[in-house]
């Protein structure tokens, strides 16, 4: 099934992929796409970084503690240390998004 | 985003896994399929992720987040050491939103190892 341009895929538009792509059952195909990406969100959850070469790095970050404020009532508040995740995309992406870009 | 300081968890790349690290640890959960299958389907993602980014359309994975291209306008500037005007095209730079599943595990597992061991 031809996925319309310009509309947002979704995780069952990757199951398509691979069912169409690799072959396996669509069970398969979705057991398979949810088996990756619960990996990975394992591997984040554990502190450690996913590096997908062409794609990007997926990284975990420690905040400090730090004092903040309410933007709404000027209130100082303590701000917790906490734990994000962010993802800086390989130059091979950023290079992709660049090149051949069909005129619009 | 803010000046917050901010410091990688890990000192270095022993706590990080690659595609191919991904890679085993999906076949070690499905030990039906070949792990050659698996590095397959693991290629094909990615692939198809990127080309959706490139087709400039969102990605939406529930329980992950999501992935969007943004576009900085195409703007005429200066080149600092001669002063002389350069155009400078548009510039496409994919950007990832965590989604509020994956950001508290992220999150939770932090703040269970703090009340744990805070004595190291």
């Amino acid at each position: 099934m031809p996925e319309e341009i310009g509309k947002g895929m979704t995780k069952a538009d990757i199951v398509e992929h691979i069912y169409e792509r690799v072959g396996f059952s669509k069970k398969e195909s979705a057991d398979l796409v949810e088996t990756v990406f619960a990996v990975i969100k394992e591997t984040l959850s554990s502190g450690q970084k996913v590096k997908i070469s062409g794609f990007g790095n997926f990284v975990v970050r420690e905040k400090n503690a730090r004092k903040g404020r309410n933007p709404q009532t000027g209130e100082e508040i303590l701000l917790q240390a906490r734990r994000v995740l962010t993802f800086k995309p390989s130059l091979v992406l950023k290079n992709i998004l660049n090149d051949e870009q069909s005129p619009e | 985003m803010g000046d917050e300081l901010e410091q990688e968890t890990e000192d270095g790349a022993s706590k990080a896994i690659t595609k191919s690290g991904l890679i085993e640890k999906v076949a070690g959960r499905t030990p039906h399929i070949s792990k050659k299958d698996t590095e397959v389907v693991v290629n094909t993602i990615f692939d198809s992720m990127t080309e959706a980014l490139k087709e400039g359309r969102r990605i939406e994975i529930r329980g992950f987040g999501s992935f969007q291209v943004k576009i900085r306008e195409a703007r005429e500037g200066r080149n600092p050491k001669t002063g002389e005007e350069v155009h400078i095209p548009d510039k496409r730079t994919p950007f990832f939103k965590v989604g509020k599943e994956l950001k508290e595990m992220v999150d939770s597992s932090f703040a269970a190892e703090a009340s744990e061991g805070s004595g190291e």
